[in-house]
């Protein structure tokens, strides 16, 4: 089979079974429809492994191809094509991986669900938009595969649509990326506009030469076109991979089933933001002051949304601000120039969350679909695999040395410290804090959910036992790389030159590579770590939460009340939902108010539409009785024409 | 001496007396038709008083087509005349008012 | 006065006055008549303006065929006349007011300041001996206006058609021959064989 053929089959493949488990529903059936999709990606990892491994073993250089020209239009040609690079491959092979995962997990998830085909189109569609996105090589496929991603996401959020919430969910998420979305597409424009092409390998050739242009913007401020750019690119980035203050949509997104919470928006969708930086390291390497907003937003990010998962008692709430606080440190990493950094956190964070999101919907379907931890408790003696499962990807996310995510966010952690760009100074502080609030609401859930005195009730009780195989083994070969695959693949990616073909660091700005001067392999680095501050920090949250709820749970009640200013404070999440819903939601929908009843029904019904049915119908009863029906009327109305006609010719 | 102004002069009357005669005559559809008639005489009253002065026959040809016209005219004219009396037993233009608004 | 001014200003009052006559008589009868008068009067000037064809045609045509056209059709129609004409004295002033507002804008076309240039036709000479104002038209006729000619024959045939399916109407009662009927008509429409006992012959 020729390279250009597998390529095209690994998107195709899953868009396939998606197409076949939603249009034939009906014919396939619930068996059809999953043995359709986990085919179809299930095809599309092993391709992309294969892609991975001929990259590896077989010396192949990176494509970059067009595939098909969507259009042209007045010099400017809009193309269908990938670039098939080490950054691509290693999306390729994540997002196929944890989604064929997900795909077998969603048999027992969803066993009883009467949307069963759908559910599994939907995520079959979300594979081939998410590999559209990472496979494609120019603007305008990333945009079209990026609302794709917005779209499935918006579907699954609101999968069930007869939940109230779900649909206020789905609703909020689209609002919230659609603000990201227009900065995306200002972004793009922009790039159009400055660069008249929308191709990476050309846009990224010429970006050089244009980093003393500048961009008139609001009423003649000129602003550099390039920090124009990814500033524009990055609050795309910012509503996709809910970065603060456009994160809102995500806690809420837990209304959706967990295979979509782990899949979308714990894995693949939300870090396409990450991606998208990652791939536009060429352009942000030009625009410090991009990248000093990039480095700011995400280490607010990072902390912030971290010490609200501690107060959260909804099980996938936890896990969710966990979620946006890993995006912070990803984001963190883009803006120290860490681009390689930030995708190792990408690939294991894919892992290990994907995991504990999977082992928090197995206790949700032993438990009935209850989520509320309080009602949990002692869960580990029903469901051991879960619970050992669960505390690796716990160790994973926490940065316990050796585990995937120790390697990925000490790194991280390092390379914030080495920058020297305005505001790393302050994501450094973030991010090490962030491994203490980390690692407490980490061992806080896992002490409320598997240990301790069981607070269910009885009838939960009775039924409690260990979720079925397809439920169990996802989590366990999703628990296989979130152990080692930090210990293996810190070398070749971070130091070893693997991601040089995609990300442009400049010189000066290099922090991975002198981090790699101090590098003397995997196990060095986590038997050194006993000797570093994040190391203890993490140690000192763990021991925080062993405290606080597994010896003496009253402690955390009490000091609840003590810091009732700060509880309040992130209970209501920085009220960013209130602030939004006082400010944007109720301006809008005053404003929509008063377009509609002025605006739409006062002018455009009012005046143009009914008031010219009506003008005409009045105008028409009075000139009805010009229309008397006697034929010499008629003709005395045209002689008085003829006598007109002629005196104004004879006057003029 | 006879000029053109002479002879469209004499145009000009015919037609007012043909318009005076739509507004007198109307009770009266022949009438009406006849008036047509006159217009049409006075018109080719003027075709042929250029084409001589000019010196050039097509208006008489002009005029031609006009009498093989007006001659169609009346024939349907009369028809339809004839067909309205059948069923309305009226030839009252005041009776024929369907197109009242 | 030459003795084609003479004829002229003759002819011109004789049209001018039986037009008059057309459109204020009562009897339509009389109406048609005088349109007659009208259109000899006019044929007469035609021929001062050496348009001899086209006088005669006129004569010929209009009177011998479409003014007796309306004749007959007013005397088949049994109108009742004082209905008719009633409103007349009502309507003069508005029908004298506009036709003397029109003839008097038309005047000043013709006689304003020459705005049109119509003084500046000079007289024409009159035809030499030998010519025939027949011959001319009809080259004219039948060489560069061949096409209108034989549309203004397709018009007038429709006119024919026209005339002929508006009038034509079909009366309960009267029998009538129809040819499609007859020829389709076959042996078992008309012929029946039936069968009947014998009668007057016994059985013996």
């Amino acid at each position: 089979m020729k390279v250009e053929t597998i390529i095209l089959l690994i998107p195709l493949l899953p868009l396939a079974g998606a197409l076949i488990a939603g249009l034939l529903r009906n014919q396939v059936g619930r068996t059809g429809s999953h043995i359709v999709t986990i085919l179809g990606v299930g095809g599309a990892f092993v391709l992309s492994a294969l892609i991975l491994k001929m990259q590896i073993y077989d010396d192949m250089q990176s494509m970059n191809y067009n595939l098909y020209t969507w259009g042209i239009s007045d010099s400017v040609i809009f193309q269908v094509g990938f670039l098939i690079d080490h950054l691509t491959s290693l999306m390729m092979v994540v997002v196929t991986f944890v989604s064929l995962m997900v795909h077998i997990y969603t048999i027992g998830y969803m066993r009883d669900d009467p949307g069963y085909q759908r559910f599994f189109s939907y995520i079959a569609l979300f594979t081939f938009s998410m590999l559209m996105l990472v496979m494609s090589n120019n603007f305008l496929q990333l945009f079209f595969a990026w609302e794709a991603v917005g779209l499935v996401s918006y579907l699954l959020i609101g999968f069930w649509y007869k939940k109230e919430t779900a649909i206020f969910a789905n609703m909020k998420a689209f609002m919230v990326n659609r603000v990201g979305d227009f900065g995306f597409l200002l972004g793009i424009a922009a790039i159009m506009s400055v660069f008249g092409t929308l191709d990476y390998a050309e846009v990224f050739a010429a970006a050089p030469s244009k980093i003393n242009e500048t961009i008139a913007v609001f009423g003649g401020v000129e602003w550099s076109a390039i920090t124009f750019i990814c500033v524009g690119l990055f609050i795309g980035a910012m509503g996709k991979s809910a970065q603060a203050p456009l994160h809102v949509w995500l806690p809420d997104s837990m209304e959706g089933p967990t295979p979509i919470s782990a899949l979308i928006h714990a894995a693949t969708m939300v870090t396409a933001g990450i991606f998208m930086v990652a791939r536009m390291s060429p352009l942000f390497e030009l625009s410090d002051a991009a990248l000093s907003f990039v480095l700011i937003i995400g280490g607010f990010t990072a902390l912030a949304m971290g010490m609200i998962g501690i107060v959260q008692n909804d099980i996938k709430r936890v896990i969710a601000y966990s979620t946006l606080s890993q995006l912070g440190y990803m984001t963190v990493a883009l803006g120290a120039s860490a681009y390689s950094a930030a995708i190792f956190h990408l690939m294991t964070h894919a892992f290990f969350k994907a995991l504990l999101f999977l082992a928090a919907g197995s206790v949700i379907i032993a438990m009935h679909h209850e989520q509320d931890m309080r009602k949990m408790g002692g869960v580990r003696r029903w469901m051991p695999v879960t619970w050992i499962t669960s505390v690796l990807g716990t160790l994973a996310l926490i940065g316990f040395p050796f585990f995937s995510g120790f390697y990925s966010k000490d790194m991280i952690i390092e390379a914030v410290g080495g920058a020297t760009r305005f505001g790393s100074g302050f994501a450094y502080w973030a991010v090490l804090l962030g491994v203490v609030v980390t690692a407490f609401y980490s061992f806080r859930l896992l002490y409320l959910v598997f240990h301790g005195q069981t607070r269910m009730d009885k009838h939960t009780e009775d039924h409690m036992q260990e979720t079925p195989l397809v439920v169990t083994i996802p989590l366990v070969l999703l628990a296989i790389p979130s152990v080692i695959i930090g210990y293996f693949t810190i070398k070749p990616i971070l130091f070893g030159g693997w991601l040089d073909d995609a990300i442009k660091v400049s010189a000066q700005n290099d922090v991975v590579a002198e981090l790699g001067q101090n590098f003397h392999g995997a196990t060095a680095l986590a038997l050194h770590s006993v000797q570093t501050a994040p190391f203890w920090l993490m140690i000192g949250g763990f021991v925080l939460a062993t405290w606080f709820y597994l010896f003496k749970p009253q402690l955390a009640e009490n000091m609840k009340k003590r810091f009732s200013g700060l509880h309040s404070l992130l209970e209501n999440k920085y009220y960013f939902d209130d602030f939004n819903n006082k400010v944007f939601a109720r301006g809008f929908i005053r404003i929509g108010n008063s377009l509609w009843k002025r605006g739409d029904a006062g002018l455009i019904d009012g005046i143009g539409v009914n008031g010219t049915a009506a003008f005409i119908g009045k105008l028409g009863e009075r000139v009805r009785k010009l229309q008397s029906g006697y034929l010499y009327e008629y003709a005395f109305a045209m002689i008085i024409g003829l006598i007109g006609l002629l005196g104004a010719w004879l006057l003029v | 001496m006879i000029t053109l102004t002479h002879y469209l002069t004499l145009g000009a009357i015919l037609l007012c007396l043909s318009v005076a005669g739509i507004f007198l005559n109307r009770k009266n559809i022949i009438i009406l038709l006849m008036s047509i008639e006159l217009m049409l005489l006075a018109a080719n009253m003027n075709f042929i008083a250029f084409s001589r002065f000019l010196g050039n026959p097509d208006g008489q040809v002009f005029v031609f087509f006009i009498l093989t016209v007006a001659a169609a005219e009346a024939a349907i004219g009369l028809a339809i005349l004839v067909v309205l009396f059948r069923n309305r037993n009226s030839i009252n233009v005041a009776d024929l008012d369907d197109l009242k608004g | 006065m030459t003795i084609q001014e003479i004829f002229f200003y003759l002819f011109s009052i004789i049209m001018l006055a039986a037009a008059t006559m057309v459109i204020s008589v009562r009897n339509p009868v009389y109406a048609i008549l005088y349109l007659i008068l009208t259109f000899f009067s006019a044929a007469a000037l035609w021929i001062l303006l050496e348009a001899e064809f086209l006088g005669i045609i006129l004569v010929l045509v209009y009177v011998g065929a479409v003014m007796v056209l309306f004749l007959f059709v007013v005397m088949m129609l049994n109108i009742n006349q004082s209905r008719v004409s009633e409103g007349f004295v009502k309507n003069l002033p508005l029908g004298i007011g506009v036709a003397l507002v029109m003839l008097a804008e038309v005047l000043m076309v013709l006689w304003y300041k020459n705005q049109t240039g119509v003084d500046n036709f000079p007289i024409p000479v009159p035809h030499e001996q030998g010519y025939s104002n027949t011959a001319e038209i009809g080259e004219r006729m039948f060489t560069a206006y061949l096409w209108p000619f034989e549309i203004a024959g397709v018009v007038l045939l429709v006119a024919i058609v026209a005339a002929v399916a508006l009038s034509m109407r079909h009366r309960e009662g009267v029998k009538t021959q129809s040819v499609p009927q007859q020829i389709s008509a076959e042996k078992r429409d008309r012929l029946e064989l039936i069968d009947m006992p014998v009668e007057g012959v016994k059985k013996n």
